[in-house]
């Protein structure tokens, strides 16, 4: 039951919290971000009832699209049950009443910190990404009017600079999280905090994916079917994270992103999904790893 | 615009500079030959910087202009360039040696990702290839291979200069800018560094114009020199005529007491 249905009082909030002028406001920018794929549109981004590191970017960027009919899913680190993804699920429950989910396939929103969803997405859902530091130039050059400067030049060099000192310092490229890629060949996104198993999804996605960097007030966009590249050298090709040789010890499932569980204080671990609903609807679909109760059963 | 048979790198033009109401150089004409070093000394606030960083483009002069002659013979004025074209310009067929390390280098950044850095911005991909380049032009600059992945902090202030060189020639430019490139080192060290200058324009058949207040690097390194005063050039000639012979008051007075100090 919504607010709206228990209360004969006037609605405390708008509509997704947002005032319908600073939505359009927000629109405007996203659609600049789409017609600009990778382009970091700024946008004069509002406060939020929410500390800046719980994502009020994306926040803002769900609020300003979300419609009554939308059927919304928050995710932070691949689960839903986290404190983070709670509180964002909670603030929208309240405010907009949209029907909430945890099934991937059923959203139509899906609002995210750190992943993107195993199960492949299609061309009714929108990605939207909670994002910190929305400059990919900034490891290295601090001056804003240079970094909009050379993104306007589609100056790039200091991009593999970074990557070239990776393999300097490492032997090979450490940079696992927030990896800059090429956006249609003409501009360098930072996709942070994304773990860079999850480039290649960004990649010619049919979903549209929109980001929001609440702090560092920018919006960008990438509409279905942009081209996303990893950079990369070509003696050291990008290359995703492995976990080889390893299955989910719930689901069973291979070349998925893996969370690390501690079991015990002697050490024993095992290897989970990090997206847990990929993880339960396999094993609803009867997928079973080697921690399950009914694989365990099943082999006795 | 056609320089018929002498064809000079740079030809200047009535070129001046105001910030604000505040002049920084007046009235400015020379010409710039293919491997001829140009050295512009005068007291401080005398327009020097200014003028050079008007011509390397990093300042768009209030007025004048300067034409460029390009390695494919094409011939454009600076200031009606594009700024993107400028700054490719300024990263690839010339170089800039600041006078203070930090202003020319990454000093976060390994050695060999400061050489590498105009590398890549060309689009060169491959590491292995990047370091050995970076590697070899450490060593022409007589700096050990070993210190390729180590931080410039990690150098001394002489060891900072050579690298900024190198980082400036890789892409074999063919005319460098410097502003006061021995200006903090020691005596010694600004030695070693001008010799290698030295040995640098002729094997490389580079042009540099050097900006600098000590006479003596302008004696060992330039063909000519320009002496400013005041945002203009007072004198100007090849650099023994006018250092043995200066025609103006102020040019004796500084020539007199170079000697003074130097003898
Ligand atoms: N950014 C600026 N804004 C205003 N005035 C400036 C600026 N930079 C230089 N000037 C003025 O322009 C004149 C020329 O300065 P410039 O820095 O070119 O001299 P310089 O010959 O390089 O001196 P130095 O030997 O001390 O480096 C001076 O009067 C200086 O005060
Ligand atoms: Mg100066
Ligand atoms: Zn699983």
């Amino acid at each position: 039951m919504s607010l709206a249905e228990i209360s004969t009082e006037q609605d405390a909030y708008n509509f997704a919290y947002l005032d319908e002028q600073t939505k359009r406001m927000i629109r405007r920018a996203i659609l600049k971000g789409i017609a600009i794929p990778g382009y970091q549109v700024p946008f004069a981004a509002r406060e939020m009832p929410m500390p800046y590191g719980w994502g009020t970017g994306g926040v803002q960027v769900t609020a300003s699209i979300l419609g009554p009919d939308d059927t919304l899913k928050v995710i932070d680190q691949g689960s839903d049950d986290t404190t983070n993804a709670v509180a964002i699920r909670n603030f929208f429950a309240v405010t907009s009443g949209v029907e909430m989910t945890m099934k991937t396939s059923e959203a139509s929103v899906i609002q995210t910190r750190h992943r993107i969803p195993e199960e492949e997405l299609t061309e009714d859902q929108t990605l939207i990404y909670q994002v910190p530091i929305p400059e990919p130039l900034r490891f290295l050059e601090p001056r804003e009017t240079e970094t909009r400067k050379m993104h306007a030049l589609s100056e790039y060099g200091l991009m593999h600079v970074k990557l070239y000192e990776d393999i300097a310092t490492h032997g090979h490229i450490a940079t696992t999280y927030a990896y800059p890629v090429m956006v249609e060949g003409r501009y360098v996104m930072d996709p942070s905090p994304t773990p860079k198993f999850d480039n290649p999804k960004m990649h010619k996605n049919r979903a549209l994916q929109l980001f929001g960097a609440g702090r560092e007030k920018r919006i960008y966009a990438l509409p279905p079917f942009t081209d996303v590249v990893s950079l990369d050298f070509e003696d050291h090709p990008f290359q995703i994270q492995e976990w080889p040789d390893t299955c989910c010890a719930m689901c069973g499932a291979k070349d998925v992103y893996f969370d690390e569980v501690i079991l015990d204080n002697e050490g024993s671990r095992m290897f989970v999904c990090s997206d847990s609903d990929y993880c339960e609807t396999r094993q609803a679909d009867g997928h079973y790893g080697e921690m399950h109760a009914e694989y365990k059963e099943r082999i006795q | 615009m056609s320089f018929q048979d002498v064809k000079p790198l740079l030809k200047v033009e009535e070129l001046s500079h105001y910030y604000g109401q505040q002049l920084g150089c007046r009235d400015i004409n020379f010409e710039l030959y293919p491997g001829e070093v140009l050295a512009i000394v005068g007291e401080s606030g005398s327009g020097k910087s200014t003028l050079l960083n008007c011509l390397s483009t990093q300042i768009n002069p209030t007025m004048g202009k300067a034409y460029y002659r390009f390695a494919d013979g094409r011939v454009e004025n600076l200031y009606e360039m594009s700024e993107a074209d400028q700054r490719t310009l300024l990263r690839t067929d010339w170089g800039f040696v600041h006078q203070h390390p930090r202003d020319g280098l990454r000093m976060g950044v390994s050695a060999g990702a400061n050489v590498g850095e105009r590398l890549m911005a060309l689009g060169h991909r491959h590491y292995d290839n990047l370091r050995s380049t970076a590697i070899d032009w450490l060593s022409r600059v007589e700096i050990d291979a070993d210190r390729v992945d180590d931080a410039p902090r990690t150098f001394s202030g002489g060891m900072q200069q050579r690298l900024q060189i190198a980082r400036n020639l890789v892409t074999n430019p063919r005319l460098v800018f410097m502003d006061e490139p021995t200006g903090g080192l020691d005596v010694s060290v600004q030695a070693r560094l001008l010799d290698l200058i030295r040995k640098l324009v002729s094997d490389l058949g580079l042009s540099i114009i050097i900006v600098t207040h000590d006479l003596a690097v302008a004696r060992l390194l330039s063909h000519r020199i320009m002496v400013m005063k005041g945002g203009e050039v007072i004198e100007q000639g090849l650099t023994d005529q006018v250092l043995d012979d200066p025609h103006q008051a102020y040019t004796q007075l500084l020539v007199s007491s170079i000697l003074q100090v130097g003898t």
